[in-house]
């Protein structure tokens, strides 16, 4: 890997400056890298982050036929990836007016990625540097330990598609100015949950508070507490008990291993917990990439297309651009093109706001007529998009703008196959042109995995319980069983999982009379490593 | 007699309704069997993730034939040591072959594995809304058909030849040699049985058993101390009525007799293996690929247990039987015309007898097919199938049967059945039927029945 030459770096200078004035908003140092097919190999397993951590899984081709992008929702063969400074690959063949469109896209990628608030996590440190000590950290182990440390990474990787992203993010996004532990406990829990006081009675507390702040200043909570306990004299014990517990909870799967499993906890297993931190933050740093695809590569494809055109260094080049764009960017006949999709959907998006469709009045009208005609004229378009980008992932962008304007503006249409048995032929078909059916076929096909909670009553003995709560989808039932053998070797004791399989009476046909599923309750468990199946 | 013929013929003696619709499906079936050039498939219908920057902008692809930086043993040595850890396996051993023209026996093995973790199945939903839905765009009115694809797509395509097409995946490069190793160490098959040193083979090993004057690896003390006697006495050195005194004797470089490493002639018994596939219409897709599969499997495997002593002949069916020269063409002619088993036992069967195969070798037979054929009772063919059972050492049946099939049922499957040769020739004859769906453990195991004891 060799940084890309003087010339073709000061092409990329050229192209920031303009991405600048155009809006776009991104770090000043990035760095280019030209690649060559060993690179990318060595590349593409560890995401193309250079510094990942070594792993053979990465030496060997991995089965992906099942469940792809479920399993590995990181972005391999990204250009550009969300580093302080953002790297980007090339390779080392492309013409100057390629380069020019790439740098776009790369710069818009850059911007997504350091203003979109899903990584926000992303924005404090950088990824190449941590992996680096990461991967030094895991060398030095597997100096110690061995193999072993590689079957903590298995295990560990097993359960990393259920690290609490979300969870994380709240914790950045959470208000400066907040009200004590206390006081939310009280309001949120104590009189909504545990007591359940009627509305009146809980008006009437805040009410108390307001005006203990009132006259009594910064002593105001204390004030209220008092008059508090001596209303309800259990209060501070259910606080406590609160807090307590409150402290034995973690977010996700992983990082409860590493607080509470009996066998990382004991002494000689402690490095074992640096190994699952590692690949849980690595986990997390990659989540919002794969629930960013469509946007991301959307906006990337809109300003790639957007500066080019206004670019005067490269004129003479459109009709070659204008090839390769259309590669990129065209909507298929059948099959979905992210980069097409998310790009359509920012234009057609910057097109309403420019007329103020997003807004009430629109929204009020009723006539088709009058909506056709509706323009507010207010200019805004740009302005709203930058906003869209910086405040909407995937799921939200489509369930919030894919609407029936947008398909029939861009003819799209759910696409159907079915087996024509006569005929011995696959055929398609226009299965729906309503947006509600669109849009469930992209949600269908969006990232999604499954959620699995832990349930602390029924682990008992010793054992640990997991639920899977059911979202109409089964999980891949052959990969229980390793899966659980890892948890079980990461918590020292039997695991359980809860499951539930479909039972389907019935053929379904193309008629729609669909098949009957009935969701059957089943327990794994795993012990010993030995996996049980029983219905509940 | 060409297919019309065969058709009337067949009519003649009465049809079901089942066989016609079989025979109805191949009969106008007009494609050729040349070697296919590899097709891109159709992109899946709702893959949001699978473009990306580097390929649609930059056309970079992990390129196919760069070499991978573990070697297939250490990652086999990880292996056993996870068995021993107690853990299960996880390395499996993909079948990707290259046989190019040139290149003959050329395999390349690709490590496979996944990672296992809990996510939804999606296979589930696909079936739930009928055959799988997508996005679309452009013309065309709701329920319209916009396009259509055959089921059994024109040749095989890139399916079984070429791998994963695009090529995308790491791979290493053996050669047939080292799968067959790696399929007896891994899978443990049990091993052919010697069927007698029949005749000897320009086949050497090296061993200590020539003698030389002057020079060599170990003095024969023996031969020499005669040597150097016979020497003495002709140079009138020794007189035979005083006792020897053993310092005076001359001793010439020529006299030292040495054990010297020498080329032996090897007796080992040989094989000969027959491979038959059905290439008729009605094996396209996923049946070819599997039995082609399996046969890689089972060459590479033979060629290590008989350390290349392996003979192969290839022979194609459809109505007709063709023996084709190498495996490249075997393993990539395309799929066509209808089907008639006894064809090609009967090709097997000329070919043995002419040439006076059985005298030489071990025969083994392995026929691929998904159990269709326009013979339905087995008329021609158990005649022709008990004559092989004559010389060979072992024929080898696998059906792929069709997912839209019933199970079990496929016309060779049902009149091998009737004819009670399983049970009576159970050494020589196994039929093994499978799916056309299983996967390479299946097929494994599959060799396993086949050629197991």
């Amino acid at each position: 890997m060799e940084l890309i030459d003087q010339k073709t770096k000061a092409i990329m200078e050229g192209c920031k400056e303009r991405a600048r004035s155009a809006g776009l908003r991104f770090g000043d140092e990035t760095l280019e890298y030209l690649v060559t097919n060993r690179d990318m190999l060595e590349l593409a397993p560890k995401m193309m982050i250079p510094t990942l951590y070594d792993y053979w899984v990465h030496d060997v081709e991995v089965l992906r036929e099942k469940g792809k992008y479920e399993l590995y929702p990181g972005n391999p063969y990204e250009t550009v990836i969300n580093t302080r400074p953002a790297i980007s690959f090339y390779n080392d063949n492309n013409p100057d007016w390629l380069n020019v469109m790439i740098f776009y896209h790369v710069l818009a990628h850059i911007d997504f990625f350091q203003n979109n608030l899903y990584f926000r996590h992303t924005w404090d440190y950088d990824l190449t540097g941590q992996a680096l000590a990461d991967k030094r950290l895991i060398a030095r182990l597997r100096s110690e330990h061995g193999r072993w440390v590689d079957y903590v990474i298995e295990f560990a990787r097993g359960i990393d598609n259920l690290v609490a992203f979300h969870g994380e993010l709240s914790q950045l996004h959470r208000g400066e100015t907040r009200c004590s532990a206390r006081l939310d406990f009280f309001f949120d829990i104590f009189l909504q949950q545990q007591r359940i006081v009627s509305t009146s009675e809980y008006m009437q507390q805040i009410e108390a508070y307001n005006q203990a702040c009132e006259e009594a200043g910064d002593m105001g909570e204390q004030s209220f507490f008092a008059g508090v306990v001596r209303k309800y004299p259990e209060f501070e014990a259910a606080f406590d008990r609160y807090e307590s517990e409150k402290s034995t909870q973690s977010p996700d799967l992983l990082q409860f291993l590493i607080d509470h499993s009996p066998l990382l906890n004991r002494e000689e297993n402690h490095w074992m917990k640096s190994v699952l931190q590692i690949v849980r933050t690595t986990s997390i740093y990659f989540q919002p990439q794969i629930r960013t695809k469509i946007m991301n590569e959307g906006w990337a494809s809109y300003w790639h297309e957007t500066l080019f055109l206004q670019d005067d260094r490269i004129r003479g080049h459109e009709i070659p651009f204008a090839r390769v764009n259309a590669g990129v960017t065209a909507m298929p006949r059948v099959g979905l093109n992210p980069y097409a999709l998310g790009m359509r959907l920012f234009y057609f998006i910057e097109k309403a706001a420019d007329r103020g469709c997003y807004s009430f009045a629109y929204r009020r009208l009723c006539n088709m007529e009058q909506k056709r005609h509706f323009d507010q004229k207010t200019g805004k378009g740009r302005e709203f998009i930058f906003d869209v980008r910086e405040n909407y992932s995937d799921f939200t962008f489509l369930n919030s703008f894919v609407d029936q304007d947008f398909i029939d503006h861009n003819q799209l249409f759910v696409a159907g196959k079915r087996l024509d048995e006569e005929r011995m032929v696959w055929q398609y078909y226009v299965k729906s042109r309503h947006a509600d059916d669109y849009r469930q076929m992209l949600f269908d096909s969006l990232y999604h995995p499954p959620k699995i909670v832990l349930d602390h009553e029924k682990s008992r003995e010793g054992a640990l319980y997991l639920n899977h709560i059911i979202e109409g989808k089964p999980l891949v039932a052959e990969y229980i069983a390793n899966t659980m053998l890892g948890i079980e070797f990461l918590w020292g004791g039997p695991v359980c999982l809860e499951t539930s399989e479909a039972v389907v009476k019935g053929e379904s046909d193309e008629k729609g009379l669909a098949a009957e599923i009935t969701w059957k309750r089943v327990r794994y468990q795993m012990k010993e490593r030995k996996l049980e199946r029983t219905f509940l | 007699m060409n297919r019309k013929q065969l058709y009337q013929r067949l009519k003649a003696s009465g049809l079901t309704k089942r066989q016609q619709k079989i025979i109805a499906a191949e009969m106008d079936d007009c494609g050729d069997h040349s070697v296919p050039v590899p097709l891109t498939s159709l992109p899946p219908l709702a893959d949001l993730y699978g473009p990306d920057d580097l390929d649609c902008l930059q056309d970079l692809r992990v390129n196919s034939t760069t070499f991978n930086v573990r070697t297939l043993d250490q990652l086999l040595e990880r292996d056993r040591l996870r068995e021993r850890d107690g853990f299960p396996r996880k390395i499996r051993i993909g079948r990707m072959v290259r046989p190019g023209r040139n290149t003959e026996g050329k395999v390349v093995v690709v490590p496979t594995t996944v990672e296992e973790k809990f996510i939804h199945d999606n296979r589930f939903n696909q079936q739930q809304q009928g055959e799988g839905s997508g996005g679309g765009s452009g013309q065309g009115e709701e329920g319209e058909v916009i396009g259509e694809q055959p089921v059994r797509p024109e040749g095989e395509g890139e399916g079984t030849g070429a791998g994963k097409g695009k090529g995308a995946d790491h791979e290493m490069e053996s050669n047939a040699y080292d799968l067959g190793r790696i399929l007896t160490e891994k899978f443990q098959l049990p091993n052919l049985k010697e069927k007698g040193k029949k005749r000897s083979l320009t086949r050497y090993t090296y061993d200590l058993t020539d003698k030389n004057r002057g020079f060599g690896q170990i003095l024969d003390k023996k031969a020499t101390l005669r040597q150097v006697l016979q020497t003495n006495i002709g140079l009138e050195n020794l007189s035979q009525s005083e006792p020897i005194d053993t310092t005076k004797l001359l001793i010439a470089p020529r006299d030292m007799v040495y054990r010297i490493l020498s080329r032996e002639k090897d007796y080992e018994s040989q094989a000969l293996v027959f491979f038959v596939r059905d290439y008729s219409g009605s094996m396209a897709g996923k049946a070819t690929e599997l039995v082609v599969t399996q046969h890689v499997l089972i060459y590479s495997w033979l060629l290590y247990q008989y350390a290349g002593q392996v003979e192969t002949r290839f022979i194609l069916h459809d109505t007709q039987a063709k023996e084709v020269e190498d495996f490249h063409t075997y393993y990539n002619s395309r799929v066509a015309g209808g089907t008639q088993v006894a064809a090609a036992y009967r090709m097997v069967n000329d070919l043995v007898q002419q040439e006076a195969l059985d005298r030489d070798y071990n025969i083994y037979i392995f026929h691929g097919t998904d159990g269709d054929d326009w013979d339905r009772e087995g008329r021609e063919t158990i005649p022709e199938l008990k004559r092989m059972l004559s010389y060979a050492s072992r024929i080898g049946i696998t059906i792929a049967e069709h997912s839209y099939g019933n199970a079990g049922n496929t016309e060779v499957q049902s009149y091998l059945k009737k004819s009670g040769l399983l049970e009576q020739a159970q050494d020589l004859l196994r039929l093994d039927n499978m799916s056309e769906d299983e996967d390479e453990d299946r097929l494994i195991e599959g060799i396993r029945k086949l050629i197991s004891e």
